[in-house]
């Protein structure tokens, strides 16, 4: 069976999100439901047609059998589900298993949510030492040294400009700014972002992601099944892949070629398409260096060119290659992930605050680990 | 804040680790080599994880590495590392194979760092731990 049998089959119904932010008092389970209520609404979908539930394990802490909580929260009895567990890469794996379950029988109607409160909740997961139980003893602290380390060897193989790391923020801070759902509703200059305080050389806080609590959901069918329910607006589902390189940052054989790129050849193989073909895309950016690495290992520019590739208005709304046109994890929310689908949905169905006009492929990525994990999403109009 | 906050966090023990840190003790760092297929690991492993088999010797390395990458700390995670900023934590690969995550100690600054240099070992003890780092060489 060719691998692109799948591609258009399976539909984005609807989608739903809360507020994002500082959510105080909200538990993740309570976050997830009311995402999940405003994702069936936007489907139009009653929650008694939904028969596949997949959750996210929610970063800031873990929980066991949490997809069971939120089953019971929700009454539902899902016929296929789980917590997942591919760090931030967790929300595409999901919908592409739940479009394989779809297509495969296994269910109809599939929902998808991510929920998170390390804002104003549990922090648990965040701050601990890295790698293996001796990584303290060397200060090995923190999700953003991880991500720092990979940067510094970008830099020096590849002759990568600091200000290559600041036009991806720039971007983001820009197109977040103009996002009214958004955390962070500030521009950020070029000059600004030479000026921010560095956290972990050469990550400075401006290179790193927001914390945030919040929730998003997506409700997944087949076309056939969403032309039956008169679904007002899918989104076909064109290609999906994954990559998982699994080495700790300090074990990696290779730094600065992530699993990105097999995710993506996966996806774009599966959609018939190419990089030319992408009008918008969404590029996870829990820090700069994530995005920058992923425009390259996707092939929208040369290995290592991607320092030189993204400035001078490129990646910006009125550029080649809008991306993040919501804000993205630098100023929409932190949240891990699938925020980034959802504006991917509403580029398709045209009404983003930041509309790429006449765009009608967007490609999404979602990464998890520190670059450990890599899921990739094209959608189409 | 506890004098004992201040002390450097002592590595996590277990029967696979505490042959690491001893060796460091005497001075020397030492890694597993398969006694199947050869391959050379770190950290402590019950099991080779290129051919899976269970049977291994430990073997002191001579010292030498290079600097994969490295990272300076302006933001202190934990106590201890405070009055330490900023101080830089490298991914170091050993000339037998095997990867770390260890210090540059010394002398050194971070800016005058380069990729793929030369380093060499320089056992340090601090709060009564023997910690692997390493010097340009």
């Amino acid at each position: 069976m060719p691998s692109s049998s799948l591609s258009g089959k399976v539909v984005i119904a609807g989608i739903g999100h809360t507020a994002f932010g500082k959510l105080p008092g909200r538990s993740t389970v309570s976050l997830n439901v009311e995402a999940i209520r405003k994702a069936l609404a936007d489907a139009g979908v009653e929650k008694g047609q939904v028969d596949a539930l997949f959750a996210k394990a929610p970063t800031s802490r873990f929980e066991m059998m949490y997809a069971q909580k939120l089953a019971e929260a929700t009454a539902l009895q899902p016929r296929i589900g789980g917590i997942w567990d591919h760090g931030g890469a967790s929300n595409i794996s999901m919908i592409s298993y739940a479009a394989m379950a779809i297509e495969a029988g296994q269910c109809e109607i599939a929902v998808v949510a991510l929920a998170d409160n390390p804002a104003t909740g549990s922090r648990q997961a965040y701050e601990k030492s890295y790698g293996d139980d001796d990584s303290a003893t060397y200060g090995w602290f923190g999700t953003p040294a991880g991500y720092a380390m990979i940067a510094q060897r970008h830099l020096q193989q590849y002759g990568t400009p600091n200000d290559g790391l600041g036009a991806i923020a720039v971007a983001c801070r820009r197109h977040g700014a103009a996002n009214p759902q958004a955390q962070l509703r500030k521009p950020l200059t070029i000059e600004q972002y030479r000026e921010s305080r560095m956290i972990v050389e050469p990550l400075r806080r401006d290179d790193c992601c927001l914390v945030s609590d919040g929730a998003a959901a997506v409700v997944l069918m087949s076309a056939e099944h969403a032309r039956a329910l008169n679904v007002a607006r899918p989104v076909p589902i064109l290609g999906f892949g994954q990559g998982q390189t699994s080495w700790d940052v300090a074990l990696r054989p290779d730094l600065t070629t992530t699993a990105a790129k097999v995710s993506a050849q996966a996806a774009f193989r599966m959609a018939a398409l190419t990089p030319a073909d992408i009008d918008v895309a969404q590029i996870y950016d829990c820090f700069t260096i994530a995005a920058l690495m992923t425009l390259e290992d996707y092939g929208f520019c040369a290995k290592g060119q991607g320092g030189h590739w993204v400035q001078g208005g490129r990646i910006e709304l009125g550029g080649e290659l809008p991306i993040n046109t919501s804000g993205g994890l630098l100023s929409e929310t932190g949240m891990p992930g699938l925020q980034l689908v959802l504006e991917g949905v509403r580029q398709m169905r045209g009404d983003s605050v930041n509309q790429v006009v006449g765009a009608r492929r967007c490609i999404v990525s979602n990464q998890g680990g520190v670059m450990h994990t890599h899921s990739t999403l094209i959608l189409g109009n | 804040m506890t004098e004992d906050s201040l002390k450097l966090p002592a590595p996590g023990l277990s029967d696979l680790s505490r042959p690491f840190w001893q060796a460091l003790d005497g001075g020397a760092l030492s890694f597993q080599r398969c006694a199947s297929c050869g391959h050379a690991w770190l950290p402590a492993r019950s099991e080779c994880p290129n051919c899976l088999g269970d049977a291994w010797s430990r073997e002191p390395a001579s010292g030498s590495a290079t600097l994969v990458s490295w990272v300076v700390y302006r933001h202190a995670y934990h106590p201890a590392f405070a009055p330490r900023l900023p101080y830089t934590v490298a991914v170091v690969r050993l000339a037998e194979g095997p990867q770390m995550i260890s210090n540059i100690t010394g002398d050194v600054d971070a800016a005058a760092l380069r990729i793929d240099q030369p380093l060499r070992l320089v056992v340090e003890t601090e709060d009564g731990i023997a910690v692997p780092r390493f010097a340009p060489a």
